[in-house]
């Protein structure tokens, strides 16, 4: 995607990608031939500037055609620079301004409790998007409603847009907070597949709380050229040199 | 108003399963029977109102129809975004209804007064605004918010109005309703100010001046059809309405006005309240005389269009 329009927010992608894999190849239970089963496990990409990483384990498990790859962005594309709901199969919220997906997330586990189905809802947010009130309004909600089929993830790569999150809005002790807030609190290596596996498959959920899991991740992880630097936030008008030594740099991960 | 309002929500919720109530953090004992019987679907979240818009949203992708009822400042300004981009951009059946739109809540200040509820929901995409003049046409109205598609913002008025509307003329969203029949001025109203004209109506009779009055309820989509209809023949317009002049009523019949291009010319004016803050404090009856949105000013103003 990034070598056709040259563009998109890669840092962002490339710590989620392994949440991502494990999220839509071990975890949620979906059927691609009919993206709106009632009964389907939701997930929302709050942070939707990641959507790159989203938009490939869509591709992958069916959902759209891996043609649809190459038109990112373009005018007529289906995919965007941010996910769009009923634009794109399997895409349950639009995304794209902080703060929104925890909410919506909120509603979509109570309407599973009114509607007695089992399905469990997922939430992905970015350590920045922990700056917005609404995450926290969200987190005081699901608690008071002992939403246990309602987990949240948090992409935790220390980096916002500008630079360090400790320098720019300091969220720590964050595993403290969710605690506080009413959460049951996990923390992971959010590029260690089996961990991730481990603390998102457990099963049942019979607790009374629901869940976060902080997992801790490197910005733009897999390209060298690109963990922890701020300046891999998003990235645009991308030189045929850049790309060549992304593709080398992943290649040689 | 709110009143009737809720009472229709608890008869809906009770035939129809999809129908959830949600509260921020409202007086004590609403719909404590609906709260009583259906536990399940009444919700009292708290103060935090663009979570709850978010809330909505996510039942409403789940089928579910959420009404949820807050003070109209609170509900419009706090969670625009969320109703923007949540509600809105999703195209997602969730019914807003803001408590003390426009002047009512005068003596609590400016914080509290929802002069611009109308133009903040008018300049979003997919959304339905809906003020009634009066309980009765609210009781019209609730029934047909259950299969309306997309968000809608209803209007409720300080509670105790004047019935105004009649039960002879049809009431559907999206259709102005023709309160009156006049051959010189036709004024356009929405929401409790219909009562003023109606009633600037019957003083312009004693000097043979007629008042076509059109009952705009519903400001958006506006009803364009019925307006150009209702102008034809008519020597001026006039706009009353209890929010700003800026995005509300006036503006949106203003712009349909403008591209009209009549011939011959008609005059133009909008009755509204000024762009600034309120600074006083009060009754909403007093604030209305303050700004001129009155029965009088209906008068002076026609008089003077007429003798232009």
């Amino acid at each position: 995607m990034v070598d056709y329009a040259r563009r998109g927010h890669i840092g962002s992608a490339f710590s989620i990608v392994e949440i991502i894999r494990v999220l839509y190849e071990e975890i949620l239970r979906l059927d691609p031939k009919n993206p709106l089963w009632k009964d389907r496990d939701r997930f929302i990409l709050s942070k939707g500037h990641g959507c790159l990483a989203l938009y490939t384990a869509l591709a992958e498990k069916g959902f759209i055609k891996k043609d649809e790859l190459k038109r990112f962005c373009e005018f007529e594309a289906m995919l965007g620079g941010h996910p769009q709901y009923a634009k794109v199969p399997g895409v349950e919220a639009s995304t794209g301004s902080l703060g929104h997906g925890l909410s919506i997330g909120v509603g979509i586990a109570l309407s599973g409790r009114i509607d007695k189905k089992d399905f469990r809802t997922f939430v992905l947010l970015g350590d920045g998007e922990c700056n917005e009130g609404t995450i926290w309004e969200a987190a005081m909600c699901a608690s008071k409603h002992r939403l246990n089929r309602l987990t949240v993830m948090i992409d935790y790569n220390k980096m916002q847009c500008y630079g360090l999150t400790s320098e720019v809005m300091e969220i720590e002790p964050l595993a403290a907070k969710w605690f506080s807030f009413g959460f049951d609190v996990k923390e992971v290596n959010g590029h260690d597949l089996l961990a991730l596996r481990g603390v998102l498959g457990k099963t049942p959920l019979d607790g009374e709380k629901p869940l976060v899991v902080i997992c801790h991740t490197i910005k733009g992880k897999g390209v060298s050229s690109l963990e922890g630097n701020a300046l891999a936030h998003h990235k645009s008008k991308i030189s045929d040199d850049e790309i060549k030594r992304f593709f080398d740099e992943l290649e040689h991960y | 108003m709110r009143k009737t309002c809720l009472n229709e929500i608890y008869k809906l919720a009770k035939q129809d399963a999809r129908v959830i109530f949600l509260g921020s953090d409202i007086g004590s004992g609403t719909l404590a029977q609906f709260q009583k019987e259906m536990p399940e679907r009444y919700f009292m979240e708290g103060v935090c109102e663009a979570n709850i818009i978010g809330m909505m949203s996510g039942l409403a992708m789940n089928d579910k129809i959420p009404y949820l009822n807050t003070i109209a400042v609170f509900l419009t300004r706090r969670c625009y975004e969320q109703i923007m981009l949540d509600a809105a951009m999703h195209n997602l059946k969730i019914r807003l209804i803001g408590s003390g739109g426009g002047l009512v809540y005068a003596p609590l200040g400016p914080t509290h007064l929802a002069f611009e509820d109308i133009s903040l929901m008018r300049s979003i995409p997919n959304m339905t605004i809906v003020a009634p003049c009066d309980a009765e046409e609210m009781k019209r109205l609730m029934p047909q918010t259950l299969d309306y598609e997309g968000p809608m913002y209803i209007r409720l008025a300080k509670g105790g109005e004047q019935v105004v509307s009649s039960l002879d003329k049809e009431f559907k969203i999206g259709k102005a309703i023709l309160m009156r029949e006049g051959e010189d001025v036709l004024v356009v109203t929405t929401g409790i100010v219909l009562k003023l004209a109606l009633e600037a109506a019957e003083e312009l009779k004693a000097k043979k001046i007629g008042l076509r009055i059109l009952h705009m309820h519903t400001v958006k989509p506006i009803d364009r059809e019925a307006f150009l209809k209702a102008a034809s023949g008519c020597k001026a317009v006039i706009t009353v309405e209890e929010n700003s002049v800026v995005g509300g009523l006036g503006s949106a019949i203003s712009e349909i006005f403008a591209e009209a291009c009549f011939t011959p010319a008609k005059k133009f004016l909008r009755i509204g309240l000024p762009d600034i803050f309120p600074s006083k404090y009060g009754s909403q009856e007093k604030l209305m005389q303050f700004f001129g949105v009155t029965k009088e000013a209906i008068v002076s103003a026609v008089t003077r269009l007429i003798n232009a």
